[in-house]
């Protein structure tokens, strides 16, 4: 490390803080004691179904398409993860299925 | 609101009561929070390891871990520390980075109403995997609501802080080999997103599609590092231009959420 221990130490709390006030700042600006909005009830009723969207595309963002396994692997973990979830409904097992098919392709075969 | 916003009702204030509503919400919400456990484990390792190739003592990666509580960030942290002394940028980073958090928030904002003392807690625990399970799980209508969304916060921060510790403690001895296994939390969003869409009408797949198409097309544009931010402007944009044809809220949530409000100061 080249900083010192108080810098480090600073320099956690300043990221730290940074993340908090993302948390904090939509429940500082409509406390639990106002009605917030129209708008803003209606945008908390459809956010929650875009950022489960959005964080799969940021969970998946760094698969490459153009080199390496040009993300066979991922594309074919996800196929299996829809087919097996749509048909059984069951989250661990659509979860590890996934998961290990997965491993296995990127440790053995690609 | 796909959840269910009913508590168990029966304002009963003994002990024994108390600690069976605790312990039968801990009894729900564990198994939403066991993929977590494997991908925060995992990932949690990695990270300590990490912190501690490059000289750090396992101290470092356990009070970040537990301060920060948000992965990407402390993987951002560690460049951070090992680059020039400047705060202000690194307060302006975590800002940038983090910024989809406040999606989160105002989605949250009618489901934390109520919860008293474990209301601050909630808002700080609201990682990207707490907020998947909080904000969608079908909590069973005997279940209190709370003390569910508390212990989803609560496992998966023990979670995360356990194996960033065990990773800057065991430093890179790890001889089991764990590639691919980060696809676990890929496998987790994209359940959770799958459950959203089957169980939803035509307002969520909009809403759901909005997102996949406006992250997806700013990640072609801006890649991998700077799509976050545009993304979530084009989706507000979207969001209030599809107003009129997605804002179908025909119920009142605020009568339903003061209902519940005065249930919990029962």
């Amino acid at each position: 490390m080249t900083m010192t221990i108080w810098q480090g130490i600073l320099t956690v709390a300043a990221v730290a803080a940074g993340t908090m006030l993302t948390r904090f700042l939509p429940f500082i600006i409509f406390p639990e004691s106002k009605q917030p909005p129209r708008l803003i009830e209606y945008l908390g009723s459809v956010l929650p179904y875009a950022m489960t969207g959005l964080l799969v595309v940021y969970a998946l963002r760094n698969t490459p398409i153009l080199t390496g396994s040009h993300g066979i692997p991922e594309l074919a973990a996800c196929v299996i993860i829809v087919v097996l979830h749509c048909w059984k409904r069951n989250m661990m097992l659509s979860i590890a299925a996934g998961t290990l098919a997965y491993m296995i392709m990127v440790q053995l075969v690609f | 609101m796909a959840h269910t916003r009913i508590t168990t009702a029966t304002p009963s204030p003994t002990r024994h009561h108390r600690s069976s509503v605790r312990l039968q919400a801990l009894r729900a919400a564990f198994p939403f929070t066991m993929p977590i456990c494997l991908g925060f484990l995992f990932l949690g390792t990695s990270y300590g390891i990490l912190m501690g190739t490059k000289g750090f003592s396992f101290v470092w990666p356990m009070c970040m871990s537990a301060f920060i509580f948000a992965g990407s960030m402390e993987f951002v942290t560690v460049n951070l520390l090992l680059s020039a002394f400047n705060p202000i940028a690194a307060f302006l980073l975590a800002l940038m980075v983090n910024a989809r958090h406040l999606f989160y928030g105002l989605s949250m904002l009618n489901s934390f109403k109520g919860m008293g003392w474990k209301r601050p807690y909630l808002i700080f625990g609201m990682c990207d995997e707490t907020f998947a399970i909080n904000s969608t799980a079908r909590i069973p209508r005997d279940v209190d609501r709370g003390w569910f969304y508390l212990w989803v916060t609560v496992l998966n921060q023990i979670y995360w802080v356990t194996g960033a510790t065990v990773g800057g403690l065991i430093g890179s001895n790890l001889t089991f080999n764990t590639d691919g296994l980060e696809f676990v939390l890929t496998a987790l969003f994209l359940v959770i997103f799958l459950d959203q869409w089957l169980s939803g009408k035509h307002r969520e797949h909009l809403s759901a599609i909005v997102g996949v198409l406006s992250s997806l097309v700013c990640l072609a544009l801006f890649g991998a590092e700077d799509f976050m931010i545009p993304s979530m402007i084009i989706m507000l944009a979207l969001f209030v231009l599809l107003r009129p044809h997605l804002d179908t809220l025909h119920h009142q949530p605020s009568t339903a959420d003061s209902h519940i409000q005065e249930e919990h100061q029962a």
